[in-house]
């Protein structure tokens, strides 16, 4: 078996527009989540999230792209973009021909899905643009990453809901892992902030109105976040060989599935995808530094997680640290593990912790170090990064420092 | 029907049960509703008397409707009915 590695990093996301922003964002403790700005934000119940500000499509991309670019695969390409460059791949000869991209997205183009409905339910229209397929479409934005960097290997879109990115990237690694790739451009993405997307969710009932406080006793729900992260994930002696600069190694994952509940989480599908990410990747449960938790703010998830925690690591799990980073950017949804997994490579490669904000009360169920409201500065060896799906589908990705 | 009348036909049917085995009295846990089958509840009474009601699933017991039996969801209605109208 291939050890794999990090080469390049991007993503963009209500904390900033690239990497280095958006860990500077983590390391103070930013708050991305604000008042939504979206046709029809009146009709919500809920009004917050954590909306990308300041991106103009236009400029970027050309009328003839726009016309095929959904808001998250325009996400996708500028955060493909920034992860490709940082790399310094180009693909090419045998590297393009067995190199290609595996992302995850829940939605897809939910805001063309919106968009065109409202065009004929509402206005009554009885024509759409004729691209409004291959602009919605849940791969989309792997094909156009494929298209615009010249990946032509295996190439396909997961959808495990909010699981979606970290399954993603599970298969990436397993195919670089096993030879089958040199190289692989994976994580996710997701645009559900427009008017149907967020009427959706409100309906679930376990949105909050006003913030996203995850393992805070008064905790009221999950805040809806936008955005994408996208990762060159390279077999160690090909990012060696060309002297790459090498952001971390993932060392393992695991995949499982409650086979309970449609909506609530299950301590025991949890604890078995945690602990094996930790065998898959030969980790003793007492090098974990740090996990980046699924972390929501719902009631349900957050306790579940922490009593997952407790089980798996035992009385490591007092030393470890655990946030959730959805505090500052919101949930992400189908590209949440990926914008995530920045924070896992802050804590390896920089030795900083990102905090979880927005965290007033202690609550007994959820009694770990969930370093509240401020960065800490630690220097760890391993970071694990959870996320647990609506349909109890689970993927646990475990990094290593390089 | 009468606000009680269609409360009970709403809990019963999310508790597959027959009307006259909902009573009152009944406790939503008693009559077998888990957190989805609330969910789902509350939406039925909203869209049944065009009300709104204020429930977050992550603390049902935050907002002053009260959902412990089903007199207290009636008299919930009557009140968020007399005030929305």
């Amino acid at each position: 078996m291939k050890r794999v590695v990090i080469t390049g990093a991007g993503t963009i996301n209500a904390l900033g527009h690239d990497v280095p922003s958006t860990l500077a964002a983590m390391r103070a403790g930013v708050c991305g989540i604000g008042a939504l700005e979206l046709r029809d934000v009146e009709r919500l119940s809920i009004q917050i999230g954590g909306q990308v500000r300041g991106f103009e499509a236009e400029g970027r991309y050309n009328r003839q792209q726009m016309s095929l670019y959904d808001r998250f695969t325009q996400f996708t390409l500028a955060a493909a973009k920034e992860a490709i460059d940082q790399s310094g791949l180009t693909f090419s000869g045998e590297l393009a021909a067995k190199s290609g991209v595996v992302l995850g997205t829940a939605g897809g183009g939910v805001s063309t899905w919106d968009d065109n409905y409202r065009s004929v339910y509402e206005d009554g229209k009885n024509r759409v643009h004729p691209f409004v397929v291959p602009k919605l479409m849940n791969n989309a934005a792997a094909s156009h990453v494929s298209m615009e960097h010249n990946l032509k290997g295996p190439s396909f879109t997961v959808s495990t809901a909010c699981a979606s990115s970290n399954h993603a990237m599970a298969q990436a690694f397993s195919m670089v892992r096993s030879g089958m790739a040199p190289a692989m451009v994976t994580g996710g993405s997701e645009s559900m902030l427009c008017f149907g997307g967020v009427k959706a969710w409100e309906g679930l009932r376990v949105m909050s109105r006003d913030a996203c406080r995850p393992f805070s006793a008064n905790r009221n729900g999950m805040v809806q976040g936008e955005g994408a992260g996208v990762f060159v994930f390279e077999e160690f002696e090909h990012a060696r060989a060309r002297g790459a600069d090498i952001l971390c190694e993932i060392a393992g994952f695991a995949m499982s599935s409650d086979a309970s509940d449609i909506v609530m989480p299950s301590k025991n599908g949890a604890s078995r995808a945690m602990s094996g990410a930790l065998a898959d990747a030969g980790i003793n449960r007492d090098e974990v530094g740090y996990i980046n938790a699924h972390g929501t703010g719902t009631a349900a998830n957050d306790k579940t997680e922490c009593a997952a925690v407790a089980d798996v690591f035992g009385p490591h799990a007092d030393k470890l640290m655990i946030s959730s980073t959805k505090s500052m950017h919101g949930h992400l949804i189908g590209g949440t593990g990926a914008v995530e997994l920045l924070a896992c490579i802050m804590a390896l490669r920089d030795g900083v912790i990102a905090p979880t904000i927005g965290y007033e009360e202690p609550d007994p169920e959820c009694a770990l170090d969930v370093v509240p409201n401020e960065a800490r500065e630690a220097r760890i060896k391993v970071a694990i990064s959870n996320a647990f799906a609506f349909g109890g589908m689970n993927a646990v990705l475990a990094l290593r420092a390089t | 029907m009468s606000t009680k009348d269609k409360v009970i036909a709403i809990i019963a049917e999310q508790a597959v049960l027959d009307p006259s085995n909902v009573t009152m009295d009944s406790t939503l846990e008693d009559l077998g509703i888990d957190s989805l089958g609330l969910v789902e509840s509350i939406f039925s009474i909203e869209e049944a008397f065009d009300i709104s009601v204020p429930f977050n699933a992550n603390d049902p017991q935050a907002s002053d409707f009260d959902i412990s039996t089903v007199a207290s969801i009636v008299a919930g209605i009557e009140r968020l009915q007399a005030e929305q109208s």
